[in-house]
């Protein structure tokens, strides 16, 4: 048997932790001992680790800074809830949340795919101002677009409601700045777990496929790329349009896990595009597993300083700061292999305490 | 071989707060009973709303009232005899937020909940409470979105439909204006929802409109195109339903370009005079809908006033005030239903469900509140002119 | 006469983000990062120049000197803790720390300063120009702002241009390594280009919050992403562009809520960016760099 490579185990390392975690997770949920907080944060910390490792794609392979992935998640999960709102009746709750699902990926994908088009054109913080117009042209259609149906069908406005001309009996499946009130609740921590799992999978052949490889190369020297006749536009598209997919999904898991979806600009607006950012850079630029685990401790942390009130989000500030400069201020960096406070030695003392535990 | 170690660094990171939260459930939701250190049962209310971010002055207003509520009840003795305790929680207005904040209380033993602030969170949060059979009243989430199939959740402040309705209503009796312009947040549920209602109701009583702009979250700096449109259609009222954040900045613009239509606010109004440094002189002849005066003579008013200058600083508004007034309702609720803390949360819920409908409360925000079964208040908004740097009120 | 009104209020709205990208695009011409604490700096400015003069009553030329003083500060403070030590790292590790100073900055003025908005007191008396009886007016304020963008601009080319410590950051924006070799202290024109910037912020600050008078913690955010937009609109890193930049995002947003919808005028104006970006991609004045082979 072929030796596997060392990203293969690394993969197949942080899967194993991902299902122990899981597993864990559900038999405390299970028994009760898992305190409400946590059980209701589970899914929403899959949904933003997917839209990470879909940056992460993004940024880390495609080197390409985008500022606009919380769009790809607004269209997903904008898509899905609407899709979901409106057969609500018709179809079977299983067969509709794997339609919505699909619907809101495609979605995302074709919404990264035109917008990938002329967007890879350019370069840098251009590309970077782009995606994030992009994502804020989304969000503010979103809050002004209104969708009713009624016996004659969908009737659709961007002014407001009484335009639509509905049936007194008609049902408002998006209504603008109030949203989506009402979508299905789906999302389960096995659904989100198994989606998570899957986009690592598939992230991870990506990276090392044959298109994969022609994405680095890319990255690292376009030029020459291009002079030893890669397609370079195609396979950027290519790269975005997937890194815009992983985002879609990770909304099609949010919309389906709340009752009320509406785009404001911290859910869905240019403040959630640089939250994910932060998730990318602090877990590693190019290191999917590490997306996922700064996902998670940067969702959890501010909900563990509640217990401070007030100085909440001023701790939590400062610990940001902090963490960066723990992690990439190259004095720290040399300071700490002086010392010996290398992450290794972090983690070994930790699993010591814990066994004692 | 740095990015292995951040993400072994980030992941011991993880376990420990995961580690962190199983901690806290063990200690706080272990038990059914309510104990708090003195080894007594009490009554355990929840609050949230934003106090941190762009909403943070409306949440911490709600949160500084209920506090002072709470103080005052348990002074007196408390509910039914019981002590009351009360957290209050963060959730930036964000619906996703609101409900991990609604978790939190839960984890921590919430028996009731008085909150949340903004109508978008609400609904997110309304929703879990209606599953988790929490009883849930809302000092000022005003959108019908929140208590629409919620039979748990009702509104101290009046909804929606009813401030657009009564607005238009009594813009078209009193003769208020023949044209109206009409400016609102379309980023904003409560907004949009204000709008879309008078803007019915205005048909039906015959008003003309004669310009309808809008303004976003994200450009709600400069009104002076939307003013300037209003005044070229020839608006003589503009009807504003927003907060008063932004409706000072449209006051003064309005005052400089020379435009001075009849300027007619919604309840989010209310907070105006009490913006520091405000020139009030703007305000002036400016109607809006509110059921509660910070300069009211009552003995009731004064008391609440005097004690949140002293406490926080500043003037209450009327998120404030109905903040207030939802504790003592709760009370009057829970005393005619005849609870204690013993009860699981459902019984309390249903209990309360019946008993809130009974309630007929004479508070801060009006008299002879009560409740039906849809979750909606009785109390009619009120128009009251600001005159002198006071409100008015007219009838 | 429309036209020319919602003109000259886009020109006003133009000239404040005008302000505030002139010292985004310093900051980052230079210094090559996104400080996107800025616009939090700006907040802090202007609530310094309220404390002055709305609280103790200085007059409004004293005032904005304090808070340009404090604001200078404050961003050489901010520069030696968070983006200083990582100098030598990735771009995007300073991008993420300037927004980790970004939140700081809004919840330190949360709880000094409360939630509650204040209504900010205008530094400037007076009433504008009025022409054609009236029908046309343009205020005090937008004139000033105007031509203090104007002054600035022009005043900061010339000290990019004229002077020892310009030259050097000129040298530090082209090549950092080479500056060093050249004897030029790296880190210390860094830091003066932070101050600069930021005492920039201050008189924006007064300016934005003398327009827009409804001051609170979270004043800063949304300008400082639009005036983001308005410098890489004009070429970032070009003194120039970022006037123009600013001038045209406020014309294009106050023209598109007049003429096209004022629901829609953000989708707009950055509907209208990225077709300008896509035509000229390094922005109105941004220079055209030749990759190297």
């Amino acid at each position: 048997m072929k030796k596997l490579n060392k990203s293969t185990q690394k993969l197949i390392t942080t899967l194993a932790v991902i299902v122990v975690l899981y597993i864990v997770m559900s038999i405390m949920d299970g028994t009760g001992n898992l305190s409400s907080l946590m059980s209701g944060l589970l899914v929403p910390v899959c949904a933003y680790s997917l839209v990470a490792v879909g940056l992460n794609l993004c940024v880390g392979y495609l080197g390409e800074l985008s500022l606009g992935h919380a769009g790809f998640m607004c269209v997903g999960a904008f898509t899905s809830a609407f899709f979901s709102k409106l057969f609500q009746d018709s179809i079977p709750d299983v067969p509709r949340f794997i339609l919505a699902l699909v619907i809101g990926t495609l979605m995302a994908a074709l919404f990264g795919f035109l917008i990938a088009i002329p967007v890879l054109r350019l370069s840098g913080d251009y590309l970077a101002i782009v995606t994030l117009a992009f994502g804020e042209i989304i969000k503010n259609v979103i809050n002004v677009l209104y969708v009713g149906v009624d016996s004659n069908g969908l009737h659709f406005s961007i002014k407001d409601q009484m335009s639509l001309g509905m049936e007194p009996t008609g049902k408002m499946l998006v209504n603008g700045a109030q949203g989506i009130t009402g979508t299905p609740r789906q999302s389960t921590f096995t659904i989100a777990v198994l989606l998570l799992i899957i986009a690592l999978i598939v992230t991870h052949n990506f990276v090392n496929s044959r298109t994969g490889r022609a994405v680095k190369a890319i990255r690292d020297n376009q030029i020459a790329a291009e002079t030893v006749g890669l397609p370079v536009t195609k396979y950027k598209l290519v790269a975005f349009t997937i890194s815009a997919a992983i985002a879609g999904v990770g909304g099609v898991l949010y919309a389906h896990n709340i009752n009320s979806l509406t785009a404001t600009t911290n859910n869905f607006g240019y403040n959630m595009s640089i939250m994910i950012l932060v998730y990318v850079v602090l877990g590693g630029i190019g290191n999917f597993s590490g997306s996922v685990i700064a996902a998670v401790v940067l969702t959890m942390l501010p909900e563990m300083l509640r217990g401070l009130s007030t100085y909440r989000m001023l701790i939590y500030s400062i610990v940001l700061i902090v963490l960066m400069l723990f992690n990439w201020a190259p004095a720290i960096l040399k300071w700490r292999e002086e010392h010996g406070i290398t992450t290794a030695a972090i983690v070994g003392k930790f699993k010591k305490t814990k066994e004692v535990r | 071989m740095k990015k292995r170690m951040l993400s072994l660094a980030l992941c011991g990171a993880m376990v420990a707060t995961m580690f962190a939260g199983c901690g806290d459930n063990s200690a706080s939701t272990g038990s059914s009973e309510n104990v708090d250190t003195s080894g007594e049962l009490t009554w355990k209310i929840g609050g949230i709303g934003p106090t941190t971010g762009g909403a943070a002055q409306y949440g911490q207003g709600v949160m500084n009232a209920i506090q002072i509520a709470v103080d005052e009840v348990n002074a007196a003795g408390g509910i039914n005899g019981y002590q009351v305790a009360f957290n209050f929680q963060d959730d930036e207005a964000d619906p996703q937020k609101a409900v991990n904040a609604y978790n939190t209380l839960k984890d921590w033993g919430m028996q009731i909940l008085e909150g949340t602030v903004t109508s978008g969170a609400c609904a997110a949060v309304s929703a879990e409470t209606y599953n988790d059979r929490i009883f849930q009243v809302t000092p000022s989430a005003s959108s019908t979105s929140v208590t629409e199939g919620h039979d748990n959740t009702f509104q101290i402040c009046f909804s929606d439909p009813n401030q657009g309705t009564v607005s238009a209503d009594y813009i078209a009796e009193n003769g208020l204006g023949n044209k109206i312009g009409i400016i609102y947040d379309s980023s904003d549920p409560y907004s949009t929802g204000v709008y879309q209602n008078f803007a019915t109701e205005a048909a039906n009583v015959g008003l003309e409109i004669v310009a309808t702009e809008a303004f976003t979250a994200d450009s709600k700096t400069d009104f002076t195109t939307q003013l300037q449109k209003c005044k070229d259609a020839e608006a003589d009222l503009l009807f504003l339903p927003f907060y008063y954040t932004e409706g000072s900045i449209v006051l003064t613009q309005a005052n400089k370009m020379g435009y001075e239509p009849t300027m007619f606010g919604v309840d989010g109004f209310d907070g105006l005079l009490g913006v520091e440094n405000f020139d009030v002189s703007l305000a002036e002849g400016v109607y809006l809908l509110t059921p509660f005066a910070a300069d009211a003579e009552d003995e009731a008013t004064q008391s609440f006033v005097s004690k949140y200058e002293e406490q926080y600083g500043g003037t209450p508004n009327q998120f404030a005030a109905d903040a207030y007034d939802g504790i003592y309702i709760l009370k009057e609720a829970l005393e005619s239903a005849n609870l204690t803390p013993e009860a699981s949360n459902e019984e309390i819920c249903e209990a309360l469900i019946a008993a809130i409908q009974e309630v007929n409360y004479d508070g801060l925000t009006g008299e002879g509140m009560t409740w039906n079964a849809a979750g909606e208040v009785s109390k009619s908004p009120k128009a009251v002119i600001i005159q002198d740097g006071g409100y008015v009120s007219v009838q | 006469m429309g036209f020319l009104t919602y003109l000259v209020n886009g020109l006003s709205l133009g000239s404040v983000y005008a302000l505030i990208a002139l010292g985004y695009t310093m900051v980052y011409g230079i210094a090559k990062m996104l400080n996107f604490a800025h616009g939090d700096v700006i907040m802090i400015g202007a609530y310094v120049v309220f404390m002055c003069m709305s609280n103790s009553g200085m007059p409004a030329v004293v005032s904005i000197v304090i808070s340009i003083v404090c604001c200078t500060a404050l961003g050489m403070i901010i520069e030696k803790i968070a983006y200083k030590p990582l100098r030598k790292a990735t771009n995007l590790a300073v991008l993420i720390t300037a927004i980790g100073v970004s939140y700081f900055l809004q919840n330190m003025a949360l709880m000094i300063f409360g939630s509650n908005p204040v209504s900010f007191t205008s530094v400037i008396n007076w009433e504008g120009l009025s022409f054609a009886d009236g029908a046309l007016k343009i205020t005090g304020n937008a004139i000033v702002t105007i031509i203090t963008c104007v002054v600035i601009m022009i005043v900061l080319m010339w000290f990019v241009k004229n002077t020892k410590p310009g030259q050097a950051m000129r040298a530090v924006s082209e090549d950092k390594d080479a500056a060093v070799l050249m004897g030029i202290n790296v880190n210390a024109t860094i830091s003066l280009t932070f101050a600069i910037g930021s005492g920039l912020a201050a008189i924006a600050g007064a300016l934005l919050c003398s327009s827009y008078p409804s001051l609170t913690p979270y004043t800063g955010s949304m300008p400082g992403i639009k005036a983001f937009t308005a410098a890489v609109f004009g070429g970032i890193g070009s003194i120039p562009g970022a006037l123009v930049g600013g001038l045209l995002l406020g014309i294009i947003e106050i023209l598109a809520r007049a003429y096209i919808s004022s629901q829609l005028a953000d989708a707009i104006v950055f509907a209208v960016l990225i077709i300008v970006l896509l035509v000229k991609p390094t922005g109105i004045l941004g220079k055209q760099i030749k990759e190297k082979v």
